[in-house]
């Protein structure tokens, strides 16, 4: 590990334990790190954003649109990058009350663009293809088999469930009469299967979470502790010819 | 009843600590679990496997380092499965930091196969847009990337010659935490260009993305360290992801336990509360 890497891992190490700390309670370790996080993210995207962003889409052609118009004399603008890029600069006019207006502009520009080239692909994909892929769902489902036809009850089963907890979810959501009667225990049942299915997404999102402390643990022990705390010390040892 | 008012006022450093141990110690001394392969993933493999050498791979790497310990894996373990059919992978990025998890992974994977970028791989870098870009590649990848990631011109590339745009990829596997992410090539490479798409996410992701699985919008899903670990697995091969499911088990056996003995303690303190309320059972309530 060169000189450089091994301030890096030390310095990742450090801030690890730091933020780690808020565990116990809150300390300035934490608070030093956390700030610090938030002004280097602040710093990253902004340098980011400029040099992949604005530099090759706006400022680099507007710059050889100068040039060609001072060395040829000639107009060599792309109307359509000054105008996105007009549109841009009337978003910043948020930051002056008077004017934040202008900003309308902007934004209803970038807006207007994605629901309209979004409105279809999302119908199709979120709505259409969701319904089809319910109704086409068969409760009973036989199935070929080596010894002829045979009733396939874990899939019949599975639709089943699959078609009772739409239903049943959607009619929990429908509030234009009041839920009593057959209207009532479906919206019941829905409530059961919305359960259900936040249990599944709590569950996934403990182990998300326990997956990210695997993650910065075996940084400590593999990235940090091992090559940069342990083998240090048994190479300064063994160079003393204590090991 | 000490033990259940102990277990109910439990201070939650201590569940904090326990939870590290769990952690911590599977990490240091491996077990070697076995990871279960669920049919989402086999789906994915059986895609990689069954398609023809030299096929066009999409792979979007949509997520950062915050996700990594997650997603990374899967990436290995794609990349892997890819390089080792001899498929061609066109590497993109939805996400400013995914072409530099793109560079890691292939500095990984890349020395344990014979491979020449621009022949067999190409890191066409980030592009913003989410959607837009991807209905972009719809129409023609050399305009949305006209420079790779290094800056040099796409046109020229032999792993490019016959990829005009999306129609020309066999399969899209997005890596993603998030937007833009899985919904965005499910929303427009599927639903619009009719391209086969797979996805691997994070694991608080993963749930909203089982209804594409069901309709077949996505052919497969990798979700969380499990998804990498039971790819790893269906690969035959150990690596970072196997590694960190013993830690994974074991941590969440610790929680279950955790849970089942706080519900326990709620509902016996919850009973011994209502019986004080209405004091001691000693007959029938006198009528009034």
């Amino acid at each position: 590990m060169d000189g450089l890497t091994l301030l890096g891992t030390w310095i990742a190490a450090l801030l690890t334990l730091c933020i780690l700390s808020f565990l116990y309670k809150d300390n300035p370790f934490y608070k030093f790190a956390e700030y610090l996080f938030v002004g280097v993210s602040a710093g990253f995207w902004i340098a980011y954003n400029y040099h992949n962003l604005l530099l090759p889409n706006l400022i680099d052609p507007l710059k050889g649109a100068f040039v060609v118009l001072l060395l040829e004399g000639r107009l060599d603008f792309r109307w359509l990058t000054i105008i996105a890029g007009l549109l841009g600069v009337t978003m910043l006019f948020r930051f002056f009350p008077k004017a934040a207006w202008v900003s309308r502009y902007g934004i209803a520009f970038s807006v207007g663009l994605g629901a309209g080239l979004m409105f279809i692909v999302y119908l199709q994909a979120n709505c259409i293809y969701q319904i089809w892929g319910t109704v086409k769902l068969s409760p009973v489902v036989i199935t070929e088999g080596p010894g002829g036809q045979h009733f396939d009850w874990p899939t019949s089963v599975s639709n089943t469930l699959l078609i009772v907890g739409v239903v049943s979810a959607l009619v929990y959501f429908y509030f234009s009469k009041e839920h009593k009667g057959v209207l009532g225990s479906t919206a019941r049942l829905g409530i059961w299967f919305l359960m259900v299915s936040f249990g599944a997404a709590f569950g996934y999102t403990v182990m998300a979470r326990i997956s990210l402390l695997i993650g910065r643990m075996e940084f400590l022990i593999d990235g940090w502790l091992r090559p940069a705390v342990i083998a240090p010390i048994q190479g300064a040892l063994a160079s003393l010819g204590l090991l | 009843m000490k033990f259940v008012r102990w277990l109910a006022d439990i201070d939650r450093r201590i569940i904090f600590l326990v939870i590290a141990v769990a952690v911590v110690i599977p990490l240091l001394l491996p077990l070697g679990m076995r990871v279960k392969v669920t049919p989402q993933t086999e789906s994915i493999y059986e895609e990689v496997e069954n398609l023809p050498p030299g096929s066009n791979v999409l792979v979007a790497f949509d997520y950062d380092p915050a996700a990594a310990p997650e997603v990374h894996p899967m990436a290995l373990a794609f990349l892997r499965h890819c390089f080792t059919k001899k498929h061609k992978v066109i590497i993109m990025a939805l996400w400013p930091q995914g072409a530099q998890m793109a560079v890691s992974a292939l500095a990984e994977v890349g020395k344990e196969y014979d491979l020449e970028y621009g022949r067999d791989y190409v890191n066409l870098g980030y592009k913003p847009g989410g959607d837009i870009v991807i209905k972009s590649l719809g129409a023609s990848l050399g305009e949305v990337f006209p420079k790779d990631m290094a800056g040099e011109p796409t046109a020229g590339l032999a792993i490019l010659a016959k990829v005009r745009n999306l129609k020309d990829i066999d399969l899209v596997m997005d890596l993603s935490a998030g937007d833009p992410g899985i919904p965005a090539w499910v929303r427009v490479a599927n639903a619009l260009y009719q391209r086969k798409v797979a996805g691997g996410c994070t694991a608080v992701s993963a749930p909203q993305f089982f209804p594409y699985l069901q309709t077949g919008q996505l052919v497969g899903l990798l979700g969380g360290l499990k998804g990498a670990a039971e790819y790893e697995s269906v690969l035959a091969y150990a690596g970072k992801a196997s590694r960190r499911m013993d830690a994974q088990s074991i941590a969440h056996l610790v929680i279950i336990v955790f849970i089942i003995f706080a519900n326990i303690s709620y509902f016996i303190l919850r009973r011994q509360r209502e019986e004080k309320r209405e004091g001691p059972r000693t007959g029938p309530a006198a009528s009034p």
